[in-house]
């Protein structure tokens, strides 16, 4: 690369002609696509928060049952498919998440080195790329084929697209808590199970909880894995382990394709609520990583 | 589960004589749960593999080649799934042309151009777009987005009408829903995976390197030419990959605005089909061969995905490991 051309000294001004001008548009090319992305997200929001907020009440969250798509908007609420959301979600996390963090301990603290652990971190890589209908097809040919529709299942399928997030999450954040304290603690005779439960772990907290919240949200938000696995039904279920049940996002899925107004708008008041709870769960994410973390990258 | 509980930390496993070289019931009770734990993983993918090939098995057996033939008709028992591998494939690329360029730029804008204070808001931003449920685009893309881009279609189709090969690839549409408009919402929804995974190849970049480059009188331009591309050129095709993994098996957001058509068509503003959206729809419904079938594109869809995945991985972390040895 000639760049310096043939002058006494080195020229420190800005390069002239095509240079600078390639340079320039090739600055101009990457915030542009930084706008590109802006759009399309700002215009989302826009349009759910628009369509959302004029339906929302509290008679639209804590009403029931889910009308027929032909009644206009304002009848009945979306009480069962909050309930199943709240429901369903928290019991996939009460699965994968303490399995996840487990999982991360093996690799991390017990694995080592070894092909297994590099094997299953590897496969956990791969298990995120799996799609969620898959894991909606497994749940149904596994459970719901034998024991039928309910929470249960969909929060197992949930379960199964959490798992591997939580497991690389955690096993990042595990890295990254220093090997002195580990050999502090046994030092003073602990046993691994104790180095790891009151000294690893605790160092690691704040990470963990928000790499767990964050896969919170992205499973509240999943419709594919529920369809096969909880039904769609129109009033409410509190027993989780039994029986069909409905959710936000399948919700607004049966909703959208719908050619009636009440329909569709309840499905935009389901999109603004669902957004929210996501949105919250990123948020304290993010609380938890600026608060909780001692140790970050 | 009684040994969980003896991994309490409280409980009197812990406090054996320090130099006591047994390892406590407890202890090895936690090593037991974390390696099962950790075996899960392989558990599940595997068990996915068995079980869903079984409940599609009598589709491989009835069909056999036929399979892989354009003529999906459950009315007349007739499932060959070549309409949907071509959607799959169609969406994907489009989604991957799309979204590559912007991912990278962004990739190179956070980790070259703007300072730290100002790329934390930026990922933030962009995170956003990776929390927005799959169902809500969606919803957007169907009632919103896909009734206002048929006008751009229908634009694009009037000028390129009669143009030999535009003309049959852009032709006019006959709804907003269509394989380019699944594309695009495809795009937006992996950019954020696509960036993310980029901006971490990129990342690992030596400062030396640069530095070099920007010593040597380099553009910044020429530098990224120069000294960022070469390095971390593996580790971005390996990020394409993941994200083509992605754009291949998200499946409401495209169910709900490809517009539901099992057919082979060279034209991108025609309505079409694909693998997952297939499922989505029509597996409520579906019985016998019928469900087999579905089934069955779900195991082809399972597969496909997991090969992508792997050749991704392996190429994102050969190039990291490069890295670190660096």
């Amino acid at each position: 690369m000639a760049v310096i051309a043939g002058q006494q000294g080195i020229d420190l001004r800005e390069p002239k002609g095509w240079r600078r001008t390639s340079n320039r548009i090739a600055t101009f090319l990457m915030v542009l696509a930084f706008v590109l992305v802006i759009i399309p997200l700002g215009f989302v929001l826009f349009t759910v928060i628009a369509k959302g907020a004029s339906i929302i009440s509290w008679q639209f969250l804590t009403g029931q049952p889910i009308p027929p798509n032909v009644e206009p908007a304002g009848v009945g609420g979306l009480w069962p498919a909050v309930l199943g959301t709240i429901e369903i979600t928290a019991l996939a996390t009460l699965f994968a998440v303490p399995l996840g963090i487990l999982g991360a301990v093996y690799l991390n603290e017990y694995g080592g080195r070894g092909w297994l652990a590099a094997l299953i971190g590897f496969m956990s890589d791969v298990m995120t790329g799996v799609p969620s209908i898959v894991m909606g097809l497994f749940i149904f040919s596994i459970w719901v084929l034998h024991f039928g529709y309910s929470g249960l299942a969909g929060a197992f399928a949930l379960g199964c697209l959490m798992l591997p997030v939580v497991i690389r999450s955690t096993d990042e954040m595990l890295k990254l808590v220093p090997n002195s304290l580990r050999e502090g603690s046994y030092a003073l005779g602990a046993t691994k199970a104790r180095v790891t439960v009151t000294v690893v772990l605790p160092a690691a907290i704040g990470g963990i909880v928000s790499g767990a919240l964050l896969a919170v949200a992205r499973a509240a938000g999943e419709t594919a894995p529920l369809l096969f696995t909880i039904l769609t039904v129109t009033t409410a279920n509190p027993n989780v382990f039994s029986g069909p049940t409905t959710s936000l996002p399948s919700q607004i899925f049966s909703n959208a394709t719908q050619p009636y107004t009440g329909a569709q708008d309840r499905a935009w008041g389901a999109a603004l609520t669902l957004i929210a709870i996501c949105f919250i769960l990123m948020i304290a994410a993010r609380i938890v990583t600026a608060r909780f973390s001692r140790y970050s990258r | 589960m009684s040994t969980v509980t003896q991994a309490d930390p409280a409980a009197p496993a812990g406090s054996a004589h320090p130099l006591d070289q047994r390892r406590p019931l407890g202890d090895r009770g936690f090593a037991i749960l974390a390696l099962a734990s950790g075996l899960l993983v392989l558990v599940i993918l595997v068990l996915i593999a068995i079980t869903t090939t079984q409940q599609a098995s009598s589709w491989f057996t009835t069909e056999g080649w036929k399979i892989f033939t354009n003529n999906w008709d459950p009315a007349a028992n007739q499932f060959g799934a070549l309409s949907f591998i071509y959607g799959t494939i169609i969406t994907a690329i489009i989604a991957i042309v799309m979204a590559v360029p912007v991912s990278v730029g962004i990739a190179l804008l956070l980790t070259e151009v703007v300072p730290y204070r100002w790329s934390r808001p930026i990922v933030y931003v962009i995170d956003l777009l990776a929390v927005i449920p799959s169902v809500v685009w969606g919803l957007w893309g169907i009632l919103v987005f896909a009734p206002w881009i048929q006008h751009i279609y229908a634009h694009i189709g009037n000028v390129v009408q009669g143009v030999p090969v535009l003309g049959s690839l852009f032709g006019p549409p006959t709804s907003g829903a269509s394989f380019f408009t699944a594309g695009i919402i495809l795009a937006f929804m992996i950019t954020p995976i696509v960036t993310s995974l980029s901006r971490e190849v990129i990342a690992t970049v030596p400062a030396i390197d640069k530095e070099g480059a920007y010593a040597l009188g380099a553009t910044r331009l020429e530098m990224i030419r120069g000294a960022v591309w070469p390095h971390s050129q593996g580790g971005v095709v390996g990020a394409v990959l993941l994200g083509l993994g992605r754009a291949m098996g998200e499946t409401i957001a495209v169910a709900l605005v490809i517009g539901s058509a099992a057919v082979i068509t060279p034209h991108l503003f025609a309505p079409g089909y694909n693998m997952a959206a297939v499922i989505a729809n029509q597996f409520g419904e579906a019985s016998g061969v019928f469900r087999a079938a579905l089934m069955g594109i779900g195991v082809l869809l399972f597969v496909i995905t997991i090969i992508v995945n792997i050749v991704a991985r392996t190429i994102v972390d050969r190039s990291a490991r490069r890295k670190r040895g660096a």
